[in-house]
């Protein structure tokens, strides 16, 4: 004898994006705050020190923003033109930017005058920051010359003359202090040792490389440009490891979580994108309003903000933990009438009686198991199942179909209850998954209710409904084969051309047209 | 015994149940059932078939126990026997040959040496008479029983139109919506008839039975309602009442032991319970499976069992609890899976009950399991659209199981391809991919590629369709790590030929080429490229089956068409190697050799032609295999090859062919009689042993068990004394200084005699004679020996070590004496 069997919701798997564990923490930002500036917002660098302000360079300006502040709470503003990557010191004391008219300018971020000015590039300085050993800075010009500076007196130490472009991003080693790398718009990335002479090593992007990033462990080189994403390592010999192409504009900026698990870019095609540093997919990415330029991410991921070109910067702050102690609470009285009897472990010689498995029916199965079809109708067109499991419903429907009693179901309803029928029908009868089920329904509803067509506003108005979502999918599927009927013209001339080269060949083949489903 | 030279035909398994009610040994220990043309014994507690009893020509139809002796079972059948069997020993005692069909048997207790039987009427067709059968007397087992006195006239041909009442003092019989009642004693008939025209259903009879202990009947209607008659000694005062709750015919009914309860069966497959007429209170056991056709309850009241429809009977007990039920091959209602073996288990898998798939054993003749496939609730309401499984293919391993459900409507099939991992732990079969719509059309074919060596990534499932494609499905690894499963299948491929339906599939034994008929064609592919490689045709008719030949045949193609072809094509030349004019309904190639067996069907019998690919003539015939049509076939590899001294079953070694007819009887061939078959556990009543094991039984078992014990503890010191014993010839061959002994050979014969057991006494005297003559100081010590062991052997064994044994008659103990005096005055006298 077997047990009654509840019916089957045939569930679909939901298409598009899946819910994993990175979709989940990187929603976990509130929306996001917009901040104008005066123009192209062309670097965002967080301090590294507490309390995590960021400096934001755009037109003539640098603004430092608090964490949570909206409007600037610092401002440098000693610049005649352009400003260019305000970049902050390891102890966020110090901050270095360089300029339109080629002068590197080094400030403190508590004073408001430049602590040094250094000058040497001729042409607009894009590129500036700090090695690691704190005393020196390297600048990338548009006289594609890299230099590096020593801060105490303000001089220059070395020049690389080597790239044949605009230099327009750098990065320094965190391990050694003596290494840093320019990428140029000359499509290549050189690796400088400060105590040679030359680069000591030049890796080929192939695109005007618009930003580079080295890993924290100095192993693992990033380089974006054009629409790549190109990681290399440079242990190797600057080997290539892979080449991500996931946006469909130039890529502007890179950046690293504080974990080092994730690597962000930002590109003009409006999008970050967030790919897993060890398997290199995309896990998320965010949508913005415009063309992106700049991105940071602060440490510990509480905040991301986003340079636009419209001058817009989009703040974005995670989101606080919810605190579960409220529903923790609930579950808490009465511990010993929940444990009573649960801890008792059973002894060798026990005779163990295990109490039968209580099965739990859903409501609609429990009556139509009792064969009352009328109210299992009822109990899936309530509004939560409805509304929320559409698929539980038509289940049923189908179920009561197959029994033959879906019209005996359907029938003997008020104004209200066809009413919600109809609504249910006219809506959801469009998804493919559910019109097979549900036309046979709607023409059911309109065997049995057209003789009282006309009799209520409502009802009548829901018919009218129904027939224009039908007529509007079948404009649309009619569109669609249109659509199909042209790419199969298309593929026809393919298929006769490689047809055609197979011949060239001597081999002979029938071409099958492969319809995939 | 030496392999007989004829090829016997047998039935094994899936003969219709459905013959009679089934009937309880006296002490509820056992279920009589008919089973065609067998009637078989159950045991009721272990399920297991324990006796099968044959003799009967032609379908039994009933089976009653002999009121006079409850060790005894009358069987009536259609080929117009009575049969008496002592079924505890599964002896024939008697057969009563009354002549014409018998199509249901009857006992009563107060007729003393007669039954009553149901027989056509002479002359009339579709009419049929109660008779009383005067069971003749004699010595002989054949005896003809020809003395017929007809009882009632007109009444039903089935077993469950006719009633006998309380003490037999009536009988009643309905027909239609006519009811009669014959009193024996009074001689008196009383007819009643329903109307047919107030009533809006059909309320014509459909079963009667009789209240055991008062004057009540209760009828059965095929409107679903039961009627219970009362007064109906009168002509018009008659009195019914009416219970309903079934919504079509009334299968069976049965009445309690003492009559409390009545119990009524349907095709709803619920059991129902009344309680008490008048409050209309029941109780149901719903879901049994399927329509219960019979309904029989045990003499003690405490077990009641149904028989269904699909061949399976459920024991229930008498608080309307499901107990267990006796399952061989369950009848389904159309068997479209085919004949599939489970590699796993070796059993045979096809449709079962609706929307499941049984695996059914072979050698136990049992129901291994049940699968469901469809998983939903089935209705038994008839003018449904059921869905059910239509399609089933094993890989070779049987860790793939694909299965294919539709339901029966003809526009839209609502097809689902099922795949199904075998799950080691849980051993069984776990759903892993479901596939909505897998063609556009029903699908005619489904076949695995299946490759032992290559392991699972050259699986590939092919599905054809008659949408005219054919769709190649194959496993892909998810890429999801956080997926529950790591595999999943989709479609790789999809071929078409000319927009012609594809109607079969096969792949070659090495997996290389797959072979898709559409049609009047058949088109051979590559199935790495899916490049379609040539084409065979033989107009005209549709290609009906394919297959590829096996091992040294491998390069043929055979098939079938509509118009009775057979045709074989050569793969490497490509052309047709011969053909032959039958029209093959079965073609069923054997998985271990190049065998293939055809079955055709002409002019209302089966025959079987099992032929090699490489020789057009076949290498085996069997005419006239049976008289059913037969729809499925199937070689079941045997687990060692057997023994076949006869050139001509050679074909028969590896693997055994089974046929199920279209009445979904089971047939095999087979060397070995019926006797050999039937294993010896099976020939035995096993009474004791069949009985599962009572805490109060195992209590009895511990103390028998401690007494074994025992017993081997008390065995011990027999045999330890046994070496003490012996030890003293030792003891006296290795302490007796060396100057002293006689002659080696002279001691030999004493060690070695001293080692054997002895159990005759008078080679003892003998040995005892020869001995005392060497040494009688000895013999005074065998006096003080501690002799503990009673038995002979030890006291043999004294005798050979050459000591007097004490308890050596004082009669004998002078005779050896008197011989010893007599020898030496003989030498003395020299």
């Amino acid at each position: 004898m077997a047990a009654y069997k509840p019916v089957v919701v045939q569930t679909c798997p939901r298409l598009g994006e899946k819910i994993t564990q990175d979709t989940l923490y990187w929603r976990g930002y509130k929306t996001p705050v917009q901040i104008k500036e005066f123009g192209a917002v062309n670097k965002i660098d967080f301090s590294p020190a507490p309390p995590y302000n960021y400096a934001v360079t755009a037109s003539s300006r640098i603004h430092i923003y608090g964490r949570y502040s909206q409007e600037p709470i610092k401002t440098f503003s000693r610049f005649r033109e352009a400003a260019y990557c305000a970049t902050y010191r390891d102890d966020g004391r110090l901050l270095a930017a360089g300029s339109e008219e080629g002068s590197i300018c080094l400030f403190d971020v508590s004073g408001k005058a430049p602590l040094r000015q250094f000058e040497g590039h001729t042409k607009p300085v894009h590129v500036v920051g700090f090695l690691s050993d704190k005393y020196r800075i390297f600048s990338g010009g548009d006289d594609y010359s890299s230099a590096l500076w020593d801060i105490p007196s303000a001089r220059e130490i070395i020049s690389y003359s080597e790239h044949t472009d605009y230099v327009r991003c750098g990065c320094a080693s965190k391990v050694n202090a003596d290494v840093f790398i320019t990428g140029s718009y000359d499509h290549t990335v050189k690796l400088f040792d400060a105590r040679t002479k030359s680069s000591v090593m030049t890796i080929e992007h192939g695109h005007p490389v618009e930003s580079v990033l080295l890993f924290p462990s100095g192993g693992l080189l990033v380089s974006a440009g054009g629409r790549y994403v190109k990681v290399w390592d440079v242990l190797k010999g600057g080997q290539l490891l892979v080449s991500l192409k996931n946006h469909h504009k130039t890529v502007t900026c890179l950046c690293l979580n504080s974990s080092g698990q994730r690597l962000l870019s930002g590109s003009l095609d409006r999008h970050v994108k967030i790919y897993s540093t060890t398997s290199y997919k995309v896990v998320h990415s965010f949508n913005y309003a415009t063309s992106i330029l700049s991105l940071a991410l602060s440490p510990e991921d509480e905040t991301i903000v986003v340079g636009m070109t419209n001058g817009v910067l989009n703040v974005k702050h995670r989101k606080p933990e919810e605190k579960n102690e409220n529903s923790q609470k609930k579950r808490q009285p009465v511990y010993r009438t929940y444990m009573k009897g649960k801890t008792y472990m059973p002894k060798q010689e026990d005779f163990c009686v295990s109490k039968p498995v209580k099965r739990v029916l859903r409501k609609y199965d429990k009556l139509l198991r009792s064969f009352q079809s009328s109210k299992a109708l009822d109990a899936v067109l309530e509004p939560p199942i409805m509304l929320h499991t559409p698929e539980v419903t038509v289940a049923v429907m189908q179920e009561l179909h197959r029994r033959g009693t879906l019209r005996s179901a359907l029938a003997g309803r008020d104004e209200k209850q066809v009413n919600l029928l109809l609504t249910f029908v006219a809506r959801r009868v469009i998804e493919p998954r559910f019109t097979s089920v549900l036309v046979t329904v709607a023409d059911m509803i309109t065997d049995i209710y057209h003789p009282v067509v006309g009799q209520s506003a409502v009802v009548d108005k829901q018919f009218l409904k129904l027939k224009e979502a039908i007529g509007k999918e079948i404009d649309y599927q009619e569109e669609l084969l249109e659509v199909l009927g042209m790419m199969d013209t298309l593929f026809a001339t393919f298929t006769k051309k490689s047809l055609e080269e197979n011949k060239s060949n001597g081999v002979k083949e029938i071409i099958q047209t492969n319809r995939s489903y | 015994m030496v392999a007989p030279d004829t090829l016997r035909v047998v039935r094994c398994g899936g003969s219709a149940l459905c013959g009679a009610r089934a009937v309880f040994s006296a002490d509820s220990k056992y279920l009589l059932c008919a089973s065609g043309d067998f009637v078989k014994v159950y045991s009721v507690n272990t399920e297991e078939t324990l006796r099968l009893m044959g003799g009967h020509a032609d379908l039994v139809t009933g089976i009653q126990l002999n009121p006079h002796n409850h060790m005894q079972l009358y069987s009536s059948s259609l080929d117009g026997t009575i049969k008496l069997w002592d079924f505890m020993d599964g002896i024939l005692i008697k057969t009563f040959n009354v002549g014409s069909k018998l199509l249901a048997l009857y006992t009563l207790a107060s007729a003393e040496d007669s039954v009553f039987v149901v027989i056509p009427k002479n002359g009339e067709r579709d009419t049929f008479q109660l008779v009383s059968v005067k069971l003749t007397k004699g010595a002989s087992q054949d005896l003809e029983s020809k003395e017929l006195s007809v009882v009632l006239d007109d009444v039903g041909p089935s077993m469950k139109h006719i009633a006998f009442g309380r003490e037999g003092a009536y009988v009643v019989s309905v027909k239609g919506v006519n009811l009669q009642v014959y009193f024996f004693k009074r001689k008196l008939l009383n007819r009643f008839s329903l109307s047919t025209v107030k009533t809006k259903g059909d309320n014509r009879f459909s079963c009667v039975v009789c209240h055991p202990t008062e004057d009540c009947l209760a009828t059965g209607h095929a409107d679903g309602k039961i009627r219970l008659w009362r007064n109906f000694h009168h002509k018009k005062e008659y009195t019914y009442s009416a219970l309903h709750w079934h919504h079509d015919i009334v299968m069976d009914l049965a009445f309690s032991v003492e009559g409390t309860r009545l119990l009524s069966g349907g095709v709803e497959s619920v059991l129902v319970q009344w309680h008490n007429e008048s409050s209309c209170q029941k109780d149901f056991l719903p879901r049994l499976g399927s329509p219960i056709e019979y309904i029989s309850l045990s003499s003690d009241g405490a077990l009641c069992c149904t028989l269904h429809t699909d061949n399976r009977i459920t024991i229930i007990n008498s608080n309307l609890r499901f107990s267990r039920s006796i399952q061989g091959l369950i009848k389904s209602r159309d068997v479209k899976t085919g004949l599939v073996v489970d590699p796993r288990t070796k059993a045979l898998v096809l449709n079962g009950e609706p929307g499941h798939l049984q695996f059914y054993s072979l050698q136990s003749d049992q129901q291994l399991f049940s699968l469901d496939i469809v998983q939903r609730q089935y209705i038994h309401e008839a003018g449904l659209k059921q869905s059910d499984l239509v399609k089933v293919a094993f890989s070779a391993q049987g860790t793939w199981l694909a299965t294919v459900e539709e339901s029966e409507e003809v526009t839209d099939p609502e097809l689902q391809l099922k795949l199904w991992f075998y799950h080691e732990e849980e051993q069984s079969f776990q759903l892993n991919t479901r596939i909505n719509t897998p063609h556009d059309n029903h699908i005619t074919d489904m076949c695995f590629r299946d490759m032992d060596e290559l392991g699972d990534d050259s699986l590939i499932l092919v599905t054809t369709g008659r949408d005219c494609v054919f769709k190649v499905w194959v496993m892909v690894e998810d890429t999801d790590p956080e997926a529950q499963q790591s595999v999943s299948w989709t479609c790789d491929f999809v071929g078409s030929y000319h927009n012609y339906q594809a109607t079969n599939c096969c792949f070659s034994e090495d997996g290389s080429l797959l072979a898709v008929s559409f049609e009047e064609t058949v088109t051979v592919w590559d199935s790495l490229t899916w490049d379609l490689k040539c084409t065979f045709c033989h107009p005209p008719g549709n290609i009906r089956k394919i297959c590829f030949g096996r091992l040294t045949c491998s390069k043929y193609l055979i098939g079938t068409t509509d118009y009775g072809f057979l045709c074989c094509w050569n793969l490497l030349t490509c052309a047709l190697e011969w053909n032959a004019h039958l029209n093959v309904v079965v073609l069923q190639p054997d998985p271990l050799s190049e065998h293939i067996a055809a079955v055709s069907w002409l002019s209302k019998e089966s025959s079987l032609f099992v032929f090699k690919p490489n020789e057009p003539r076949p290498i085996y015939i069997q005419r006239n295999l049976c008289k059913e049509k037969i729809l499925l076939a199937a070689f079941v590899p045997r687990d060692e090859p057997e023994m076949i001294s006869s050139e001509k079953y050679l074909w028969l070694r590896k693997s055994q062919p089974f046929f199920l007819t279209d009445t979904q009887e089971l047939m095999t061939l087979s060397t070995k009689s019926l006797e050999e078959r039937l294993t010896p556990s099976s020939k035995q009543l096993a009474v004791e042993e069949s009985l599962p094991v009572t805490p109060f039984s195992l209590l009895l078992g511990k103390h028998r068990r401690q007494q074994a014990q025992e017993d081997i503890d008390l065995g011990k010191p027999v045999v330890h004394n046994k070496q003490e014993q012996a030890s003293p010839a030792v003891k006296e061959l290795l302490h007796t200084p060396a100057h002293v002994l006689p002659s080696a050979s002279f001691l030999c014969t004493i060690f070695i005699n001293s080692l054997l057991i002895s159990k005759e006494n008078k080679s003892a005297e003998e040995v005892a004679d020869e001995v005392e003559m060497e040494s009688e100081k000895a013999e005074d010590d065998s006096d003080e020996e501690d002799v503990t062991a009673m038995e002979q052997e030890d006291t043999s064994h004294m005798e050979l070590l050459g000591e007097m044994p004490c308890k050596l008659s004082k009669s004998q103990e002078k005779e050896l004496r008197r011989i010893r005096k007599t020898d030496y005055s003989w030498i003395s006298a020299f």
